[in-house]
């Protein structure tokens, strides 16, 4: 009776133990066919709309993310491991939730990164956290995303509309120009512009300023001259847009047109849809993310890296989608892992990324914000450009060298973020 | 009631860019018979067009030399592609020229890149007229210029040529015109030539207005149907009509209900299919041959 445990043989056991565990790795993998492959590379999800009125926007983030991955293969990869692109046009709202999905399950990534619009972006991030897998967002303004919808897989580059504001309004309110001044709002009719809206006109009124009106105007608007005849009646001190992507273009060329007065100013400014606009059409002081022009000698670097590869300048959305695959790289080296669940805590714990700026940059723990700079910038004159890209000089880094990297950041009373 | 006033006076005058639009579509639908997807396709065209010539040319001689560029490509578009279709299923136009529309957009996208070009209004366009308390750009007054010379010479050679005459003749009946030794086909050809022409006319016109990306034409083409759809097609006076409706309800509807300005088109779209589904000046629908 003893002796029947020794019918087992090992060619049996290892037979049965190779089949149960090829059977538990497809289960796991559900790709029965593709164990043992799928280990080899680190594969990158990349999402960002490649159509419509923020397709140009977009292609700058494929190019930025391209580059990125193109660098780290040249120097070795990730952890010895080659990286792999994976790119889709998330097209829109409807649509952005299954790329992501198809991204992660199918494509096996161990990270997804991009997208521009904040309707996208929400379920792009609702989607990462149920498939606990981590997203880089890049391109999404609306302080929701960080507020109450965040998630704790989901990581923000891209500053919030209340950055964004307070950047270009401590500036302005420093040069007199928000108490008292009477301001007229052209909002995009979806998430990031109403979500602008909102902190814009509480930033304005805190300081004394007065929103007259705040139309909501639909994206692709091919004619803003309905909306240029009511601004010239209400006569404002300051157009305050809030419009995003080729949108900003079309209205800065028949503002123009118009020849109106008022100055220009706004919550977001996107150098592609200021440069598509030429430089006659612009005028005024905003505020940036990030500039082609930036003077250290990493972005110097990357700059040129990027014109010689594309033979042109990058755009800021092109920086956003590029630093966010170099910080996870950074950040899958620095814990020899690619565990979302040892590398969120090691961001979280504050660690330091050269993101192309004077200052390092370090994600805030409650919310995943990126604490770092931005910038007010002022349009050249057409006789000091250097080419037909050099539209801005840089004014002032904000915050200054010294201050605080949560000054421009929202506060936990204007945007709480628990992660449930 | 000054500020409705203004909108409505704006209104018009947006419209005859709208009825520019929609102009090209029209009259290739109206007497070819084909719905030229591909449409907003060569108002790309047309727009890139003026880009790069007038370094060289002027704008003026861009202008002009533009949509005689983009009809010789229709022409040679219809002549080796479209004229194969015309006997056939319709859905086969619809699909080539939907085809078309997007291999054109990758094509700017491959040769130009994706970002929008700049491109200003040309300085002796430039400026404002005011009335009173009425302001108009002069851009947009030089755009109804170029639709009335449009709509004048289109009139002019439906009406009052021999090659309008034999034209008419053909939509009407293409197999009698035949028989009486006539060929069909160079008219058919000039057709589209005359469509995507306008199409690129609208298209350069348009360049200093918004910006220049491959998939500018892609805004334009649901609007320029509507605009066909809400005239009826094919009416030709329709379509002149029912752009400056639809400028004019644009225009009022920002005043009022802002969101729904860019909406409101299809609005009245649906509620004139409701009451007359062959548009405001359509003729009774007969089968397409």
């Amino acid at each position: 009776m003893a002796n029947i445990n020794k019918t087992v043989s090992r060619r049996n056991f290892l037979k049965g133990g190779l089949g149960g565990a090829t059977a538990i790795a497809a289960g796991t993998f559900g790709a029965p066919t593709i164990v043992g492959a799928a280990d080899d590379t680190i594969r990158v999800g990349h999402v960002t709309p490649r159509s419509g009125f923020l397709g140009t926007l977009g292609d700058y983030g494929f190019r930025g993310v391209n580059l990125a991955v193109e660098e780290l293969n040249a120097a070795g990869g990730i952890l010895g491991r080659e990286v792999d692109l994976f790119s889709e046009d998330s097209v829109g709202s409807a649509v952005a939730p299954t790329k992501a999905q198809k991204l992660i399950e199918k494509r096996k990534v161990h990270f997804l990164i991009g997208e521009i619009s904040s309707g996208s972006g929400g379920g792009i991030m609702a989607t990462a956290n149920r498939l606990k897998t981590m997203y880089m967002q890049t391109g999404c303004n609306s302080d929701a995303l960080r507020g109450e919808k965040c998630n704790p897989y989901s990581f923000h580059i891209e500053a919030g509309n209340t950055m964004y504001t307070k950047t270009i309004g401590n500036w302005q309110n420093r040069a007199g120009n928000v108490k008292g001044k009477k301001f007229y709002m052209l909002t995009a009719d979806y998430a990031f512009g109403h979500d602008l809206a909102k902190v814009s006109t509480r930033f304005l009124t805190e300081n004394g300023g007065t929103v007259m009106a705040n139309e909501l105007v639909a994206t692709n608007t091919p004619d803003y001259s309905p909306y240029i005849l009511k601004i010239k009646a209400a006569n404002p001190d300051f157009v305050y847009i809030n419009l995003a992507g080729a949108d900003q273009t079309t209205f800065l060329k028949q503002y123009k047109e118009y020849g109106l007065d008022f100055a220009v100013s706004g919550g977001v400014m996107d150098t592609a849809g200021f440069w598509a606009a030429g430089i006659e059409s612009i005028t005024g002081y905003w505020q940036s993310l990030w500039y082609h022009g930036m003077d250290t000698p990493s972005s110097k670097a990357f700059a040129e890296a990027f014109t010689e590869k594309y033979k042109k300048p990058p755009e800021n959305q092109a920086w956003g989608d590029y630093i966010g695959v170099k910080i996870m790289a950074a950040a899958m080296e620095e814990a020899k892992s690619t565990d979302p669940a040892k590398l969120i805590p090691l961001l979280e714990s504050g660690m330091q990324f050269d993101i192309l700026k004077p200052r390092k940059g370090y994600f805030r723990k409650w919310d995943h914000s990126l604490l770092q700079q931005m910038f007010v910038v002022k349009v050249k004159d057409k006789a000091d450009m250097k080419d037909e890209w050099d539209i801005f000089e840089i004014v002032e880094a904000s915050p200054g060298d010294s201050e605080n990297l949560e000054l421009i950041q929202p506060t936990q009373a204007e945007n709480m973020c628990v992660f449930g | 009631m000054l500020l409705l006033v203004e909108q409505i006076l704006n209104g018009l005058l947006v419209g005859t860019y709208y009825t520019l639009l929609a102009l090209g579509l029209s009259i290739i639908f109206s007497l070819g018979g084909v719905v030229n997807l591909a449409h907003g396709a060569f108002y790309a065209v047309g727009a890139y067009c003026i880009v790069m010539l007038t370094e060289s040319l002027g704008f003026v001689g861009a202008f002009i030399t533009t949509p005689i560029l983009v009809g010789l490509l229709g022409i040679f578009v219809e002549r080796f592609f479209i004229r194969r279709l015309y006997s056939k299923d319709p859905i086969l136009t619809l699909l080539f020229t939907f085809g078309l529309a997007m291999s054109v957009e990758q094509s700017l996208r491959l040769i130009f890149g994706a970002s929008g070009i700049p491109f200003s209004i040309p300085t002796f366009l430039s400026g404002q007229l005011v009335i009173g308390d009425f302001l108009y750009s002069y851009y947009r007054l030089s755009i109804l210029a170029v639709t009335v010379f449009s709509i004048g010479g289109l009139w002019l050679l439906f009406n009052k040529t021999s090659f309008g005459l034999v034209m008419r003749a053909g939509v009407a009946d293409a197999e009698m015109v035949q028989a009486m030794g006539i060929s069909i086909k160079p008219i058919l050809s000039a057709v589209f030539a005359i469509g995507v022409g306008l199409a690129a006319v609208a298209g350069s016109m348009s360049a200093s207005l918004t910006g220049v990306q491959p998939a500018m034409g892609n805004d334009i083409l649901t609007a320029a149907f509507v605009i066909c759809v809400l005239g009826g097609l094919g009416s030709f006076w329709g379509v002149v009509f029912a752009g400056l409706l639809v400028g004019v309800i644009k225009g009022v509807t920002a005043l009022y209900i802002p969101p729904a300005a860019e909406g409101s088109i299809y609005a009245l779209m649906v509620l004139v299919l409701v009451f007359r589904p062959r548009g405001m000046f359509g003729t009774r629908f007969e089968r397409l041959d």
